[in-house]
């Protein structure tokens, strides 16, 4: 029978990007994958015919830029279509108009307020430098600052330099930075609630905090941190949907002599004497491996596919603990046509650009008292994007589809289980939302795809539905992602890894997870290594 | 140059208020040779731990218990010869559920609750109190600003690490997880009974705005409470007055009635320094050295004025977070309330169901709302200090969470008639027939404490308990190693480090850093 030098359990994005880098040193690599399809939550999928709906993730920016080059994604297919215009509304009707032009952006936020307008030029700024010591971090393995072998001292070092070298009065700026919540950060800055609400919204996608939640400011830089081309803080979108990113990893993988398999769901992890041999499918077959990584997030490797006695003790429990608190949804529409908006200039670049519902910072705080007891606002956290209209290849000529990002949505409801019905009356406070903005809008509703944490988890295998596997919060980063003691890819078992976004850095189709494990298994195997260094960001 | 209106003084420190920091850090300097004014805004020394009279025959304070005092302090300031009176133990925290159910944690035993979570507790205490001994002496101690530092700093810091390391690998990195998760998380990881979990969490939340869902700041502050000898308790009102009886016998002269209405500041070849104060009533006292044990806010805003200050450290001193959360229900009653399934409301009643009503109160008030279902903390301090009542009859003492500092439509009369009430049916559900016994009220919002005890923001620790504000940040940069821009010019108060509770930590080591 045939022994694989590595099984990758899962073929999400990391999963891909791991097993194109081992691919790449020369080992045999087989990718198993539960679904008949590959992408995990990066997929382009045809839901309604003439459609291409990317019905999970849905906007590319974090992407290492190092590791789309090296990997030469760009020839296996991959283009990113920079988006532009956002329009955020408030609950009176308001309209906030992001313009690309900085001209316009600026006589924009003046309509507003003079001051905020000042204030966003500073706090731009400021984000930006704050994103760069966290993006040195990206494409690095954390230190175990318990453990001190050479290579944890110079890892901390290295981090340890970075912040010091702040000098005094920045490091307590980053503290604070860091700690902080939304809310508190940005009432240092604006004065009016639109304003601060919009880019409050940002500090939420994904996560159980609300604005108000100290380290909730620390995600608002989610929107500098990625870049699209090396232009830093742009959003984009992957030509033919998120799915064209998983499939031009899929061609690099196989560029290298890679091997996927679809419909092969893993029941198991083999594990003999402390070691991983293999996974036995749940088709009865087993498969045999040097080393075994996998790309599920903790909860479900530890709890689900692993047997609680082939683990050390304490690292069920530590599994249990990981944090997941899923807190969104999406809703996916086909439209059969553009829709318009109330109190929106008639601007064909700010009409095909992001719709945002942040309201004000409290309808954002209080979505997030809904979530914490278990039920959904009624005016939830919506933001609206119609690639459509970017790129002609997912959407029949003169049709739309619209992608939803809903926060929040609880994983668990207070009044019973998720079922069918309850998850459409969620999808239509959605649609609601829309259409108090955009009259008419529900009359060009062709399909529409609702999927809650509940979802997220049968389909993608998402715990909880966490879009990030596991919360971003500072109990649960850098050397404490997923557990103290295990944050450098390498698990209790022997000859078994992590490579899913439940590792270091964390959440985001960015491929630094997988590419980094990939880093660490070939220093254990002594093998080559493939993965190339990040961009430096130094100017 | 001397300006006409000073006369020469006796004193070469001002120390600005008479709260148990400001009267431990005028001890230090005393017993050190130095010749120390305090000044005090009120009649009577103490600030927020004063006992005043608030109905004819009870007397209360606002601060209703002593902390984690250090014993060296105690023993430096000789407070037991100067009458400190020790409570029998320290009270004991006391779960009521709203049937008959209840649990109790006296000195570090627990009852009422399964074999499970007593071995789920039992491993909970190891870790934490783990925890807490090794910060202990980081509280004690003046933190050195991060960045271009010495080398005895960058020292100081490895000492910080080589102490989490002695901890064991496992414990230290369970540290670093822990140290910013939210409240809730930590308790669900240990233990599953609601009220357990309610109670273990209560020094975790109060006096700051988080609730038990909040990341980052409540695990600190709860390893800070733990910190030190906790065994003991103190009565509030022999605090103060053998603190002031230790700084007067060592020649501390204590002013009361003697509102600061500036710090004097005047140029001086190097710059500016301090002069002395001028009071309200127009008097000016020299001294080349003054002490603020009022809030930073208070103390560069109003008292040195922002004329006197960089723009940059002005704007820091601006946004610290000071908003109190808690408000004070002091009740006279005509007799011993009786708490369902308890014989005697000694100790620390934590009145809520769970966690989550306690984070629904919360909600209630981070949008300026009354919470329409309080929850509280209660004692009858009465019960060990006849002084507080007349015979027989007893003062209760509750602090309330959560409530807004500034309530959406100010403190109206019927704002807080709203919170009394809501208080009092809490109450009324724990302690049937309570309402029959009172015979006197005092409810004190944030925004009552903050005029009534010139407290900026009504907030008990001068500041919350926050990781950007905390050790060399607290209160901010550029003032948090006691001294501040204007030399000359300290700070001994709660907000700054280590921070709030009756510890007289801060004061201690403003002495410490002044002498130095």
């Amino acid at each position: 029978m045939k022994r694989y030098d590595a099984i990758v359990i899962g073929a999400g994005h990391n999963g891909l990007t791991n097993a194109a880098y081992l691919a790449k040193a020369g080992l045999d690599v087989l990718v198993v994958e539960k679904n008949d399809y590959i992408g995990g939550a990066a997929v382009s999928r045809e839901l309604y015919e003439g459609w291409t709906y990317s019905n999970c993730s849905y906007v590319c920016s974090m992407m290492r830029q190092a590791l789309h080059r090296d990997l030469d994604l760009s020839r296996h297919g991959l283009m990113l279509i920079p988006y532009l215009g956002t329009v955020n509304f408030d609950d009176h009707g308001n309209a906030l108009v992001s313009y690309h032009s900085d001209e316009a952006a600026y006589n924009e936020l003046k309509r507003h307020s003079r001051h905020d307008a000042d204030a966003m030029f500073r706090i731009q700024a400021d984000l930006t430098r704050y994103a760069q010591v966290i993006r040195k971090t990206l494409l690095r393995t954390p230190p175990d600052p318990a453990r001190l072998r050479i290579r944890d001292i110079r890892e901390l070092l290295f981090l340890a330099k970075q912040f010091w070298s702040l000098g005094e009065k920045e490091i307590y700026e980053y503290v604070r930075f860091f700690t902080l919540s939304a809310a508190d950060f940005l009432e240092e800055y604006f004065e009016t609630d639109l304003i601060k609400a919009s880019m409050a919204s940002s500090g939420i996608i994904g996560t159980a905090l609300g604005v108000y939640s100290p380290g909730s400011s620390y995600i608002l830089l989610h929107h500098v941190m990625g870049d699209v081309d090396g232009n830093i803080g742009a959003w984009g979108l992957a030509r033919g949907g998120m799915g064209a990113i998983s499939k031009a990893l899929h061609s690099a993988l196989m560029s290298f002599g890679g091997e996927v398999r679809t419909d092969a769901e893993v029941q198991r992890i083999l594990v003999k004497g402390r070691r991983a041999t293999g996974v036995a499918l749940t088709s009865g077959e087993e498969v045999q491996a040097r080393i075994v990584v996998s790309n599920l997030d903790a909860k479900r490797t530890f709890t689900k596919i692993m047997d609680k006695d082939d683990l050390p003790p304490g690292i069920f429990d530590k599994a249990k603990n990981f944090k997941f608190h899923g807190s969104s949804g999406k809703v996916n529409i086909a439209l059969d046509g553009l829709p318009r908006f109330n109190n929106v200039p008639d601007n064909p670049y700010i009409n095909r650009g992001s719709q945002v519902y942040p309201g004000s910072m409290e309808t954002l705080e209080r979505a997030y008292d809904c979530w914490k007891r278990g039920r959904w606002s009624d005016v939830p956290f919506v933001e609206s994007i119609m690639p459509s209209a970017w790129d002609p290849t997912v959407a029949p000529p003169g049709k739309h589809w619209m992608s939803n990002f809903i926060q929040y949505c609880p994983p668990e409801l207070s009044d019973g289980p998720w079922t069918p019905e309850k998850r459409d009356q969620f999808g239509q406070t959605v649609v609601n939302r829309i259409e108090s903005m955009s009259p008419g809008f529900k009359d060009l509703i062709l399909h529409m795809e609702v999927r809650t944490p509940h979802e997220l988890e049968q389909e993608v295998g998402l715990t909880e539905g966490n879009i990030f596997q596991g919360e971003l919060t500072i109990d649960q980063l850098l050397f404490n992602r997923p557990f103290p003691g295990y944050a450098q890819y390498r698990m209790p078992i022997k000859n078994m890894y992590m490579c899913g976004s439940s590792t270091h850095p964390g959440g985001g189709v960015s491929s630094a997870c997988g590419a980094n494990a990939a880093r660490e298994i070939l220093i254990d195997l002594k093998k080559p290594a493939t993965v190339p260094e990040d961009d430096c960001y130094d100017e | 140059m001397i300006p006409p209106s000073f006369e020469l003084s006796d004193y070469d420190t001002i120390i600005i208020g008479a709260g148990h920091n400001g009267l431990v850090c005028a001890g230090y300097l005393a017993k050190a040779g130095r010749r120390v004014l305090v000044l005090e805004a009120s009649e009577a020394c103490g600030g927020l731990a004063a006992e005043y009279e608030f109905h004819e025959g009870f007397r209360a304070s606002v601060a209703h218990h002593t902390g984690h005092m250090p014993q060296s302090i105690i023993r430096d300031l000789d407070l037991v010869t100067h009458g400190l009176c020790a409570n029998q133990a320290s009270p004991d925290l006391i779960w009521l559920g709203e049937d008959s159910a209840r649990i109790r944690l006296s000195d570090k035993a627990l009852s009422g609750v399964s074999e499970d979570e007593q071995s789920n507790f039992r491993r909970y205490s190891r870790l934490m109190n783990g925890f807490a001994k090794m910060l202990a002496p980081f509280w004690l101690k003046t933190v050195p600003p991060i960045g271009n530092n010495t080398l005895s700093e960058v020292l100081a810091f490895a000492q910080l690490g080589l102490k989490m390391r002695l901890l064991g690998k496992d414990d230290m990195r369970e540290l670093l997880r822990m140290v910013t998760l939210p409240i809730y998380d930590l308790m669900d990881e240990f233990f599953s009974h609601p009220g357990l979990k309610a109670m273990l969490s209560w020094d975790a939340l109060i006096g700051s705005r988080q609730a038990p869902r909040t990341p980052n700041n409540s695990v600190l502050q709860l390893l800070y409470r733990m910190a030190g000898d906790t065994s003991k308790s103190f009565q509030v009102a022999s605090l103060i007055s053998s603190l002031t009886r230790s700084a007067q016998g060592r020649g501390v002269e204590i002013r009361t009635g003697a509102p600061v209405a500036r710090i004097q500041v005047e140029a001086s070849e190097s710059g500016l320094r301090v002069a002395g104060v001028r009071l309200e009533s127009g008097e000016s006292i020299m001294a080349s050295r003054v002490v603020s044990s009022a809030d930073p806010k208070t103390t560069f805003l109003q008292l040195i004025g922002a004329e006197f200050l960089e723009i940059e450290f002005t704007n820091r001193i601006r946004r610290i977070r000071d908003r109190g959360f808690v408000s004070k229900l002091h009740l006279a009653l005509s007799d011993l309330p009786s708490f369902r399934s308890l014989d005697s409301p000694d100790g620390r009643l934590i009145l809520t169901p769970d966690l989550e009503t306690i984070e629904w109160a919360y909600d209630d008030a981070k949008y300026g709302d009354v919470p329409r279902k309080p929850v509280l903390e209660v004692a009858l301090p009465s019960l060990h200090n006849p002084n507080l009542a007349p015979d027989g009859q007893h003062l209760l003492s509750a602090n309330i969470m959560y409530t807004p500092h500034r309530q959406r439509d100010g403190w109206t009369e019927s704002a807080k008639s709203t919170l009394a009430a809501n208080t009092l049916g809490v109450l009324e559900r724990y302690a049937p027939g309570i309402r029959e016994l009172i015979i006197g009220e005092e409810l004190l919002t944030p925004a009552d404490l903050e005029s009534r005890f010139g407290l900026s923001g009504g907030h008990w620790h001068h500041g919350d308990f926050a990781l950007d504000q905390l050790i060399m940040m607290r209160p901010t940069y550029g003032a948090a190693q006691y001294a501040t821009p204007i030399p000359g010019l300290y700070l001994c108060g709660a907000g700054s480090h280590p921070g709030g509770d009756l510890t007289g930590i801060p004061g201690h080591n403003a002495a410490k850093e002044i002498l130095s």
